[in-house]
């Protein structure tokens, strides 16, 4: 793991500024050796652009090296969630390959951060020829506002807001990655934004993936409970950090004659929310 | 067989998880009912008041284990301890044999009439249509359990088994079947029931319970409840008949002391339950009260497949209900919705598992794996893997649906193929750009997509994707990198 690689090879003198608080992370000697894979997700790929655009342009502004491994298209979740081991296990041998150049992959999305993180050891269990790309892979995955709090610390973000959000913990950031303090640190730091909390903001919204088409009524049920707890704030936007809560709660909260509360991922406040 | 479970084909209920979910959904007594249910914030505060909770869990998980791990010999250790102290053990390796068990003990002893405390056990064997068919009488003496055996139900909850009947419902019950003015306060509709069960307890001969755990060292039952109706019925009439599964078995009752931290806590955010009972034989020379005979049923049906395979996790489970009380799924449809004994998360997994896989097809896929249950669960029980472990099972045994198996062929064969799928997504970033229109919103999918239209819209992709927009970015001096 790139952490113990790091301690033996001396930092230097860090100067000043955003350099500075990038240089005084134990990582990597200098900076453009953090090779920083993105993991843009296929929901993003297809439906959201501007987030993976976001993700970049904050990982580029915290003196990252990016790259986006063009071959890049899904980790597997689909699959895998559906019991088709065999169609998760190709996708994530793929996902293994075409990440094994960088030093950490990041990923807008605390899902897909999870399937590869929390779930590829098991799917991949009964292959030890892929045990050390495994280990490997596993250990340099991260959250986008993990990565962002905890191995760049980035202590200015680019973008600004005005108004008021409230935060949806998503299932898999929150209990398979431990994201909860990372997204709220973030939003933090951007100007002129208030946090004002729901009242269970870690309640599953009900999208779950394929369930949300399997049982659409009761998926939509839930996500009812949800644009309620949202609604009740009283915020300009739900800000999260999962497409797939994203378009579920959007589609709902829309479907619900809610046309005003925006739903923005938390990439695109913190790099400055712009319009497609 | 037709029972509350099957229709007169034999199908099971729980087959028809899909459109039962869609009537509870549009069902408002339900739905009031359900939004009226939090047992979920009493669990948090109770587990806030011990620091060390989640070591708690831990050494829970671990205490099962070690039960399930030598369950054999527990077991027989129970046996053997339960039998010298004047118990008579039976096994029951089908439901079918709970049922002639329990009519055979009770036709020896001249029962007329059963007071049972709570068992889900006995609902899996449809126990009181089975002694009402040798001509007893039988009475449910928690609260919860009479008054949907007065509607004619099943338990909604394994163990709030009314919860989705609200005060009125009750109310109404209570009118027609006693025969009384109508109450309206719970305090007033509870002294009833007291009253009307206070005669059947002075008049029963047989004395039917569930256990919550069998203490192997000591040969005893293990009972908790609230109400103290456990204790009535286990100490009352001449005859009293313990049922529970073999996973219930736990070495020591410092174990059961151990396990008795997380499980009040865990199920109604108590620090403790109102009542414990702990059984030990029949009673002795001395002893102020007690059964003349004791029994204790020890049911299989479907558990012992369980030991070794992948999941084993499944039988540690203490029926806290915890897992049900977080699931954004049955907090939304209710218990009735899962067709057969054990709902919520817990009851996806067991049902198939006890019922066969093809009976239960929708259960393991009808959540969304938030793992809400997961991290309440006070012994550790992954229910989410299992879940998709179960579907997983359904894949290799061929039970899914052709056109969702060639739908993830299709999704499984592109996505391993990057040009191909990039051509596929090119295409449907701009057929998904042009259905959302101006307002970028699609209000009707076609296909598969209809049941997330139904309830909901779709917001629209924004007509290219990502790889195309970043392969034709400007360079930005760093190069394509
Ligand atoms: S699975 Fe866990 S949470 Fe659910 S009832 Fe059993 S012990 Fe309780």
């Amino acid at each position: 793991m790139s952490l113990e690689r790091s301690v033996e090879r001396p930092l230097r003198q860090p100067r000043t500024g955003r350099l500075r608080s990038i240089m005084l992370t134990p990582y990597r000697g200098t900076l453009p050796e953090m090779k920083v894979g993105l993991f843009v997700t296929c929901l993003v790929d297809l439906m959201r652009p501007r987030i993976g655009f976001a993700a970049l342009e904050l990982l580029e502004s915290a003196g990252c090296e990016v790259i986006v491994p063009g071959t890049q298209t899904c980790c597997g979740q689909p699959g895998y969630n559906s019991g088709d081991r065999a169609a998760a296990q190709a996708l994530a041998r793929k996902v293994l390959r075409e990440f094994d150049a960088c030093d950490y992959v990041v990923v807008p999305s605390g899902s897909c951060s999870g399937m590869i993180k929390a779930h590829y050891p098991e799917l991949l269990a009964d292959d030890p020829a892929d045990k050390a790309a495994l280990d490997r892979l596993t250990g340099k995955t991260y959250e986008l506002t993990d990565f962002l709090v905890n191995v760049v610390k980035l202590d200015k973000v680019p973008g600004r807001f005005s108004g008021t959000v409230t935060y949806h913990d998503s299932c898999s950031g929150l209990r398979e990655m431990g994201v909860k303090r990372q997204p709220r640190e973030l939003l933090a730091k951007v100007p002129g934004l208030q946090l004002k909390e729901m009242t269970t903001p870690e309640y599953c919204c009900g999208f779950g993936g394929t369930f949300s088409v399997k049982f659409g009524d009761i998926s939509a049920r839930i996500a009812e409970r949800k644009c309620e707890d949202i609604a009740g704030t009283g915020a300009d936007a739900v800000v999260l950090g999962d497409l797939g809560c994203m378009l579920n709660i959007q589609g709902r909260l829309r479907r619900l004659g809610n046309t005003t509360t925006r739903v923005l991922h938390v990439a695109e406040v913190l790099a400055g929310v712009k319009d497609d | 067989m037709i029972s509350q479970h099957t229709d007169s084909t034999g199908t099971y209920a729980s087959v028809h998880f899909k459109s039962r979910a869609h009537d509870k959904l549009n069902d408002a007594k339900v739905q009031r009912a359900m939004r009226n249910f939090n047992l979920a914030a009493a669990r948090s505060r109770a587990v806030a008041e011990v620091d060390n909770f989640e070591d708690l869990r831990t050494a829970a998980a671990a205490i099962r284990d070690r039960s399930l791990a030598d369950l054999d010999v527990w077991l027989e250790r129970f046996e053997r301890e339960a039998t010298r102290r004047g118990t008579k053990v039976h096994w029951a390796e089908t439901h079918d044999d709970i049922n002639r068990i329990v009519i055979e003990i009770a036709k020896a002893a001249s029962v007329r009439k059963v007071i049972k405390s709570k068992s889900m056990v006995s609902e899996e064997s449809h126990l009181n249509a089975a002694l009402e068919g040798a001509g007893m009488q039988v009475v449910e003496t928690d609260l919860g359990e009479y008054i949907i055996q007065l509607a004619g139900e099943t338990p909604s909850h394994i163990i709030a088994p009314a919860i989705h009947k609200t005060r009125d419902d009750v109310a109404d019950l209570f009118h027609e079947h006693h025969k009384t003015p109508r109450k309206q306060s719970i305090s007033e509709l509870t002294m009833e029931a007291r009253k009307f069960l206070r005669e059947h307890f002075l008049s029963a001969d047989m004395g039917i319970s569930g256990s919550n755990f069998l203490i192997a060292e000591t040969g005893s039952t293990f009972i908790v409840t609230n109400e103290g109706n456990g204790r009535m019925t286990t100490t009352m009439p001449r005859v009293h008949v313990a049922i529970t599964g073999i996973e219930k078995v736990v070495p020591t009752l410092e174990d059961v002391s151990a396990l008795m931290r997380v499980l009040a806590r865990s199920a109604t955010g108590q620090s403790i339950s109102n009542y414990i009972s702990v059984n030990t034989g029949p009673k002795q020379p001395g002893d102020a009260d007690g059964p003349e005979e004791m029994h204790v049923i020890i049911v299989d049906a479907g558990r012992s497949q369980l030991i070794g395979s992948d999941m084993q996790e499944a039988l540690r489970c203490i029926r806290c209900g915890a897992c049900m009380n977080h699931c954004p799924v049955y907090q939304n449809i209710g218990g009735h919705a899962y067709g057969w004994v054990y709902p919520g998360p817990i009851g996806s997994v067991l049902t198939p598992n006890y019922i066969g896989l093809q009976n239960a097809l929708d259960l393991p896929n009808a959540a969304t794996l938030c793992n809400q249950c997961g991290v309440v669960c006070p012994v550790r029980i992954p229910l989410p893997d299992l879940m998709r472990k179960l579907r997983e099972k359904q894949v290799d045994r061929g039970l899914r649906p052709k056109s969702e198996r060639f739908a993830l062929k299709m999704w499984a064969w592109a996505a391993a193929r990057p040009g191909i799928y990039s051509l596929f997504t090119r295409i449907a970033a701009r057929v998904g750009k042009s259905m959302g229109g101006s307002g970028g919103l699609i209000h009707k999918l076609p296909g598969g997509g209809a049941g997330w239209t139904q309830d909901r819209d779709m917001p629209a992709p924004g007509g290219k994707t990502f790889r195309e927009l970043y392969a034709n970015r400007p360079s930005k001096g760093g190069g394509g990198r």
